[in-house]
């Protein structure tokens, strides 16, 4: 696949071609290359529902205006989720059951077990761990000198963070990251050898998290995921069903990781490149509060999600069929100008902050959605306390995918506060 | 018009004269009540804009509908008088209405 992919003339100009149905904007390497954003913009003006018959993954619609995306994703009815929620399509035979990937009524029954654990009424029992362990991180970094922000402390804080929240052995934290990576693995990536390798993997994360489960079956009393789920009226026999264990562990590994990482990263990328907005930042802290949602919509760590039409449906003026591929682009609602104010800025001080597209909308709105915001609050909340400036001195190196939209490098220097 | 109190978590209450063809959660929203968050911005699809209806008044705000009781669902604090706030359309007839905040939005 991918060497088709490499062969193909890649010209990043989409005005330099036609836009018929060979107009393709998955490819990764226009979001590689940052190259995208021009393409979106010519497709909500002129194609704004649009039919690509040709693609690497199949012939799919673009839906790229904010009402548009709106209207796919509030009719689960017409737009499923059944069988896969990005434009790539999964191995058949060892799907792990999530309820990202299901309809009603078995979506609302399985989200319904594992969403209390994410309840706000929770999350503030874990802020004050969270916090400690940020502080700890921040505390012993070297300042004056070039680091990878991405890996220094994007993916240590996002890691660290998810260990809290599952209790995780603190130590062997970075296997939750391998669990994830390997999880998502294209085969194209480089992750895994085989996918034999990524069963064998994902087996021993089921086994691990087995034995925990089982442990605290015998310790209630915390506050961490697994002992909820051990405890839980509906979820205290899950290990009967393992293959819903691991699906959900899965995806509330792979769910606040990489977009929680990534949003991470884009906080000071966006910060960098709209240093007024720093400045107001330095001068009231308390914008933290608004900057955050800005921050996950500037960003849209998710840079698409895909539905399968149920039923013929009309959409934007065009016809979709039963079976066809709908991919909603959240990454182009996030900046229609029709729905949002002056979208390519970055303004951390927005009245609504909140209205973007980046969780999704209606019965699959991120499950996660507060645990992302107070993460970020309380790392940009420990940064401030402590750093004047996080300054970007290169380019950040971008993520080959139609679907993570992040980093796996940005060059900064910290400065401390005086 | 109608004069609906909205009650804080708190216990704090704010008395807001409102208009015909808003909405609950937009009257709060434009009276910059706090605890009501309306990602959506009423389209029934955040869940955000969640209000406890005073028993008393049930009847008369009605029964949500299927997309609502979807999207209320999704609160595993829903309770019998749950209801989003943007889907209560203002009525001469709600004048009176008290409605009491969540601790939370989701
Ligand atoms: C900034 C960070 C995050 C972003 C941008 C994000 C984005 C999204 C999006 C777009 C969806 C909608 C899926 C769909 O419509 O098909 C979703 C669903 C979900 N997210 Fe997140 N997410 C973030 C953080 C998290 C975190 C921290 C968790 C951990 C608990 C999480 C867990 C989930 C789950 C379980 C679902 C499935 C919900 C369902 O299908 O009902 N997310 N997320
Ligand atoms: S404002 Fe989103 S559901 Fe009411």
């Amino acid at each position: 696949m991918s060497e088709v992919a490499a062969s193909t003339p890649f010209n990043p100009d989409p005005y330099a071609i036609p836009l018929d149905s060979k107009f393709n904007v998955a490819q990764a390497r226009l979001f590689q290359q940052d190259a995208h954003w021009a393409w979106f913009d010519r497709l909500r003006s002129e194609s704004p529902v649009h039919y690509c018959d040709e693609s690497e993954f199949g012939p799919y619609w673009s839906v790229t205006r904010y009402n548009d995306i709106m209207e796919v994703d509030t009719n689960h009815q017409i737009y499923s989720s059944e069988g896969g929620i990005a434009i790539v399509e999964q191995a058949e035979d060892f799907r792990l059951p999530m309820f990202i990937a299901m309809d009603p009524p078995v979506h609302d029954e399985q989200r319904k077990v594992v969403s209390p654990v994410v309840a706000p009424m929770n999350l503030k029992k874990l802020e004050s761990t969270i916090r400690e362990r940020a502080a700890g991180l921040l505390d012993d970094l070297p300042t004056g000198e070039e680091i990878n922000w991405v890996d220094r402390i994007s993916i240590e804080l996002t890691t660290q963070m998810l260990a809290t929240l599952f209790d995780f052995p603190f130590e062997e934290r970075r296997k939750l990251t391998r669990w994830s990576d390997v999880a998502t693995a294209s085969e194209e990536s480089g992750v895994v050898e085989s996918e034999e390798q990524r069963r064998q993997e994902l087996f021993e994360c089921l086994q691990t998290f087995t034995e925990i489960f089982r442990e605290r079956q015998a310790r209630p009393g915390n506050n961490d995921l697994i002992t909820m789920l051990a405890h839980g009226e509906s979820t205290r026999d899950l290990l009967d069903r393992p293959m819903e264990f691991l699906g959900n562990l899965i995806l509330l590994i792979v769910g606040g990781n990489d977009t929680t990482r990534n949003s991470i990263t884009g906080g000071v990328l966006a910060l960098n490149q709209f240093p007024a907005e720093y400045d107001k930042l330095r001068a009231n802290p308390g914008l933290i509060t608004t900057m955050v949602p800005e921050i996950i919509r500037w960003q849209t760590p998710l840079a698409h999600m895909r539905r399968r039409a149920l039923v013929d449906a009309e959409l934007g003026g065009q016809q979709i069929k039963a079976g066809d591929k709908v991919v909603m682009w959240y990454v182009s609602g996030n900046r229609d100008e029709q729905a949002i104010e002056n979208p390519y800025e970055f303004a951390i001080d927005r009245a609504r902050p909140r209205q973007h597209l980046s969780f999704g909308f209606g019965i699959h709105r991120c499950m996660g959605n507060r645990l992302a915001e107070m993460q970020l609050r309380i790392i940009w909340e420990e940064i401030l306390k402590r750093f004047d400036n996080i300054e970007v001195v290169g380019e950040p190196t971008r993520i080959l995918s139609t679907f993570v939209k992040g980093y796996s490098d940005l060059p900064v220097i910290l400065h401390p506060r005086k | 018009m109608a004069k609906i109190t909205y009650i804080q978590f708190d216990g704090t209450k704010t008395e807001i004269d409102a208009e015909n063809g808003s909405t609950v959660m937009n009257t709060a929203i434009d009276n910059l009540i706090p605890g009501i968050d309306a990602d959506c911005g009423g389209e029934c699809s955040c869940a955000t804009c969640h209000v406890l209806v005073d028993p008393a008044w049930m009847e008369k705000v009605g029964a949500p509908s299927e997309q609502e009781n979807a999207m209320l669902d999704l609160n595993p604090d829903r309770e019998e008088n749950s209801r989003l706030s943007c889907q209560i359309p203002v009525t001469d007839e709600l004048d009176g209405l008290i409605v009491n905040l969540p601790e939370f939005q989701y």
